[in-house]
């Protein structure tokens, strides 16, 4: 603002230039916001005048300003004034600014194009330079629609600087407009040769970049780029190369095979840390890609982790890390590898660095095994208790769940063990996982029966010490583990020794400071206890104390009844109700465990959805009027009892008038109707009935015929339950026999198979009880459906991926022509479109493998496309291509991967590497596609040659080539050909012959690129 | 490389460059959330953080952080090889270079790391071929322009505000 002042003459206006707007900005700390607002009121006074020095000075400073995170947009035109200065002063800022300001939905920035593309063509090459630099940040779709044809001149400029900057915009111009890809690979691929270092390292660059997205298409450049990597001294380069055949391998493993020498070469010799970990990531996906057929790679194996074991022993935190990575990678394949190495990821778990201790932890997960599960376990938990932020606490307590839970219990021997490490977690104070260990705890009482009655005693003690976890419940999360142990200790309370201390300690009225949700499971589970109790002390024939345990309850519930859950209330009326029949000398106790009784099984999580729905049975409708008074709080619990049981501790206490339980409750009698026990069994609403002289009685009366359905299958489960006790015990027999079996195995499919097998151990005595068992066989099925759904869309995007490229087979020639303008768009679109047609019809028949009829009609479309394009011009050749290359297959979806590359590479692969192998490549598609440079004269004659050299050999189908090739296929890759699509056309005859004579050419121009990449070395 | 960003140790943003089309709100929100995150990381922790589904890289020289973000297959020592191949370029073409050199001519930061990277991708490894051309297209600029030497306007505020002047490259290697 001083400086404003001072403002008169035009010299003095530049005094505020960039340096003083900033060192204005940085003087006025306390009001920048005015202080910037008075200079952007200036800038907009500059940008006025007609002085461009003076408007490129006001968008210099605003390219600041827009830095700062002031809104510039206003200003786009003004940029683009400044932009089209003819001096590159002025050019160099307008661009500068356009690339930090222009995005896609700058409007005026279809304005440059005209201005961009005159840039483009300029004589001197920072103009360019400097517009193609601007141009990779804004580019649009319409930019690169209309400029793609310029700036694919531009890759054959005469100035290495230009044809570089050129090449790498190339691969922005191809995401926003996908239909320049195939006119322009052709040269692309020529610039993989460029004699220019920069050039040429550009080139992989894009093609790396593009190969990463959709690999199958760049298959027929392996040989290529393995010459290249081969010979390459540039490290730049090289990794880009290496990182391109880490894509490849996994669709085609035999270049894998082929990879892992030179690979495992540069392992050994190379001092570049980036280049090695490259390396090392490459080989890891070729061992994956191998993994299923190779198993004598473990020198590679060994080597991968030798040197990661070195990377993660150094010193630099980066390594370690990347290390650690990698190390994860591999562990997935070659497990075992990985484990020897245990003491070493252990030991960063004590690193300071938390991203490399939780890399650590990712690794464990994968490192645990039968023997060693406890261990690791015990390091964890020392690691839990020093742990200083509870973030990391709490990574560590999910990640000590995950590895104990992996793959169904797979690593658990001593269930009691897990129990006590639960426990032990409960400890931890302000951890936000209290459902988590929660849910194991419910998850291991109910599935595995042998662990019930230490689990009971554990969560006994929790109970009893729930003050311990309830210091403070607001922030802690941990008393979501009282939900837990209330529930076992109540539904497995025939295990409890004391039950009545349970029942105590459960009706504390500190308990009334948790959350609702538990309270209402405290409540639940206290009148399964008083059951028990009842049932104990009537068994005893103490009338006497069974009446004092009642009294016990009447007494200390109503402290629940503020409650917003509504079971204290409903159990409070029902012990009244108790009481009074005790009163009368009644025995209750048969009747009231009655309530509970019923083995409540694991249900799987879809089973509820696979319930079939009654005809009749309006599930929307509303049974009783809504409730209104229960919504505030029914969310949290809602989550638990979703994951947990959904089922049990609901149906167990049918009294609640919830909708959802009504509605659940109507289809379980639906059921029961159709159920031949439910006639049989129903004593206890006769019995209920005989006593209905009472008012009362008649309301609970509604509620006696509700719990029935829980009777029938109780007494079918009271026989069954003895049949379990032993079945468990021979369960646990072959439980051993079946572990010590899987040891023994350790096959590759160990983990799937025992996974099964041990969840059929878990679950099993709880399926053969299971409400469920009906439902579970339906239940496979359709949740097979429902894992469909959400694959679906990736099934589609897997698709889509290759679509892109038919798609641009359609599209290059309708938008090729405005930027070309020579061809009458609609024969060929017409032509193209019905190609396309064929083509994808072609591909189902790939899959009915009727290959031989297509691969004729792709030879005639050959030959019919080599006639075209020979004589045609550069135009034509870039129109046409797409159509017949549509037309080959999905696979070779480039115009420039014809067949005859498949079978070269087929060849290459299966074949020591001649170096003058990988060219023909390079050469074949060049007649076709670039016939405007001198020298393709030369090889458009030479290809016609060649073509008819493919006639014949066309004729002569089964020899030489074949023979040569057979041989070795036979050999090698017959099992593997039918995996790999690109291999399927393995019989096309084209002969390789025609491309040896073009080789012998271009050898020398490639012995020079790859003699001064030696000389720029890395 | 997705995108890269220079910004200070008090979290001011000195740089930007963006490789990837994104609305303004979008690159705020990025950025502050990455200086954030860099920020309140230790010393003593590695360069590699997981972002999104991202890959954040970044190298701290004397006051000055430089982030990149690459994708989830991108090579992370290559990556900071970039960081630091640029840190040599800057302090190449401005002379030792500091917080300071990068803050008053911003543009030249810019220029530089165009020359350097294209699109996201490295386009010369070459530190010399680099300078040359920055050198070139300097010489290409009028004269006005080069009424400012960059060394005088730094030297000055640099010793009247004795704000952070330690060479960026006391750190490197």
């Amino acid at each position: 603002m001083a400086l404003k002042m001072v403002k008169g003459s035009i010299d003095r206006m530049f005094d505020k230039n960039l340096q003083d707007l900033v060192r204005g900005i940085r003087n006025h700390k306390e009001d920048e916001a005015k202080f910037i607002s008075a200079c952007i009121d200036e800038i907009k006074h500059e940008l006025k005048q007609d002085n461009i020095a003076v408007k490129a000075n006001a968008v210099c400073k605003l390219t600041y300003l827009q830095m700062l995170g002031y809104d510039v947009s206003w200003a786009a035109f003004n940029i683009i004034e400044v932009m089209s200065s003819s001096k590159f002063t002025f050019k160099r800022i307008g661009y500068l600014a356009a690339s930090q300001c222009f995005h896609e939905g700058t409007d005026v920035i279809m304005l440059t194009t005209n201005q961009i593309r005159k840039d483009l063509s300029s004589p001197n090459q920072y103009d360019t330079g400097v517009a193609l630099t601007g141009l990779s940040c804004f580019v649009t779709p319409d930019l690169a629609r209309d400029l793609a044809n310029d700036i694919m001149t531009l890759m054959s400029h005469t100035k290495p600087y230009i044809r570089k900057k050129a090449v790498l915009i190339m691969y922005k111009v191809f995401l926003k407009y996908p239909e320049s890809l195939r006119p322009a690979f052709p040269r692309l691929k020529e610039k993989l040769e460029d004699p220019d270092p920069g050039v040429q390292s550009a080139a992989v660059n894009v093609i790396c970049e593009l190969a990463r997205r959709n690999p199958k298409n760049y298959l027929s450049l392996a040989p290529l780029f393995f010459k290249l990597m081969t010979s390459s001294t540039n490290n730049w380069v090289l990794i880009k190369i290496i990182k391109l055949f880490g894509a490849l391998t996994p669709l085609e493993p035999r270049l894998g095979k082929k990879l892992i020498e030179p690979l495992t070469n540069l392992i050994h010799s190379t001092s570049a840390m980036s280049l090695l970990y490259e390396c090392v990531n490459t080989v890891i996906a070729v061992l994956i890609s191998l993994s299923s057929g190779m198993p004598n790679h473990s020198a590679s194996i060994q080597l991968c982790v030798q040197k990661l074991r070195i990377l993660i022993e150094d010193s630099d935190q980066n390594l370690k890390y990347l290390g650690l990575l990698a190390m994860s990678k591999i562990l997935k394949t070659h497990p075992k590898s990985v484990q020897s190495h245990k003491d070493l990821i252990l030991q960063c778990l004590d690193d300071k660095d938390e991203s490399i201790r939780l890399r650590a932890l990712d690794l464990l997960y994968g490192m645990v095994s039968k023997k060693n599960l406890m261990e690791i376990v015990k390091k964890l938990m020392i690691h839990v208790d020093k742990a200083e932020g509870t973030t990391y606490r709490d990574e560590l307590l999910t990640k000590i769940i995950d590895i104990c839970s992996q793959s169904n219990y797979q690593y658990i021997t001593n269930f009691e063990w897990y129990i006590s490490i639960l426990v032990e977690l409960t400890r931890l104070e302000g951890t936000r996982h209290g459902h988590l260990i929660a849910s194991q705890m419910l998850d291991v009482a109910i599935r595995v029966k042998a662990i019930r009655s230490f689990a009971v005693s554990q969560m006994a003690m929790l109970l009893d010490n729930a003050h311990l976890l309830t210091g403070n419940t607001q922030r802690n999360g941990i008393c979501e583990v009282l939900y837990a142990a209330a529930w076992i200790c109540g539904e497995f309370s025939e295990h409890l020794e004391e039950p009545m201390q349970t029942l105590e300690a459960m009706l504390r009225p500190k308990v009334t400071t948790l959350p609702g949700h538990i309270q209402a499971v405290y409540v639940q589970n206290a009148v399964k206890l008083f059951a028990t109790v009842l049932a104990r002390q009537e068994g005893a024939g103490d009338r006497q104390a069974a009446q004092e345990t009642t009294e016990l309850l009447i007494e200390k519930l109503p402290q629940f009844v503020q409650s917003s859950d509504l079971e204290a209330s409903c159990i409070l009326q029902l012990i009244k109700y108790i009481q009074k029949l005790q009163a009368k000398e009644v025995s209750v106790s048969e009747e009231v465990s009655a309530l509970f009784a019923g083995e409540l099984n694991p249900v799987a999580p879809k089973a509820q959805k696979k319930v079939p729905i009654p005809d009749g049975l309006d599930l929307d409708s509303w049974i009783n009027k809504p409730l209104r008074e229960i919504e505030s709080e029914d969310e949290k619990p809602r989550a638990v009892f979703q994951v947990e049981e959904p089922q049990h501790s609901r149906p167990r206490v049918p009294e609640i008038d919830e909708k959802e339980l009504a509605k659940r409750r109507e289809v379980r009698k639906q059921e029961q109707a159709s159920n031949p026990f439910y006639i049989k069994s129903s004593p206890s609403p006769q019995k209920e009935t005989a006593n209905v002289d009472h008012i009362p009685v008649v309301q609970i009366d509604l509620t006696v015929p509700l719990k029935v359905p829980g009777m029938p299958m109780s007494e079918q489960y009271v026989k069954l339950e003895e049949d379990r006790r032993q079945k468990q015990k021979q369960d646990k027999k072959k439980d051993k026999k079946k572990k010590k079996e899987k040891e023994k195995k350790r096959g590759k499919g160990r983990r799937l198979d025992s996974a099964h097998t041990e969840s059929e151990e878990d679950i099993a005595p709880a399926q053969s009880v299971d409400i469920m068992t009906e439902e579970m066989p339906e239940n496979a099925l359709p949740s097979d459906e429902d894992d469909k759904d959400p694959n679906d869309p990736y099934r589609a995007l897997d698709i889509d991926l290759d679509k892109p490229m038919v798609d641009s087979d359609k599209l290059p020639v309708q938008t090729h022509r405005p930027t070309e303008g020579l061809k009458s768009p609609d024969p060929v679109a017409g032509v193209e479109e019905q190609d396309e047609k064929k083509s994808s019809k072609k591909i189902k028949k790939d899959k009915e493998r009727k290959d031989k009829e297509r691969k004729k009609s792709k030879e005639e479309k050959k030959k019919k496309k080599h006639r075209k394009s020979t004589p045609g011009e550069e135009e034509e050749g870039q129109v046409e291509k797409p159509a017949p290359a549509a037309a080959e297959s999905k696979i070779t979806a480039l115009p420039t991967a014809p067949p005859t590359e498949d079978f070269d590479l087929d060849f290459w692969l299966s074949s020591a590497p001649v170096p003058s192998q990988s060219q023909p490549e390079l050469v074949d598609p060049a007649p076709s596609s670039e016939p405007e440079e001198p020298k393709d004269e030369e090889e458009r004659e030479e290809s016609k040659s060649s073509k008819h050299k493919k006639q014949q050999h066309r004729k002569e189908k089964e020899e030489k080539s074949k023979k040569k090739k057979k041989k070795k296929h036979q050999d090698e890759g017959k099992a593997k050909s039918v995996q790999n699509g690109t291999l399927e056309e393995e019989e096309e005859p084209l002969p390789p012959m025609t491309n040896y004579s073009l080789l012998a050419e271009n050898s020398d121009i490639k012995m020079v690129s790859t003699g001064q990449q030696g000389a720029r070395m890395v | 490389m997705q995108f890269m960003l220079l910004f200070s140790r008090q979290g001011k943003l000195r740089l930007q460059k963006w490789y990837v089309p994104l609305s303004d709100k979008e690159k705020k929100k990025i950025t502050r959330e990455l200086v954030q995150t860099v920020l309140a990381r230790k010393p003593k922790m590695c360069s590699f953080l997981e972002w999104r589904d991202l890959k954040i890289v970044y190298k701290r020289y004397a006051s000055l952080y430089f982030c990149c973000a690459i994708e989830d297959q991108d090579n992370e020592l290559i990556t900071l090889e970039i960081i630091h191949r640029y840190v040599e370029l800057l302090d190449k073409y401005f002379g030792s270079v500091c917080e300071l050199d990068i803050i008053f001519n911003f543009e030249k930061a810019y220029f530089i790391l165009d020359e350097f990277l294209l699109g996201g991708e490295a386009q010369e490894t070459s530190k010399k071929n680099v300078l040359k051309a920055i050198e070139q297209a300097d010489l290409l600029q009028e004269v006005r322009y080069g009424e400012f030497p960059h060394r005088c306007t730094l030297a000055s505020s640099a010793s009247v505000r004795g704000t952070p002047t330690t060479s960026l490259v006391l750190t490197l290697s």
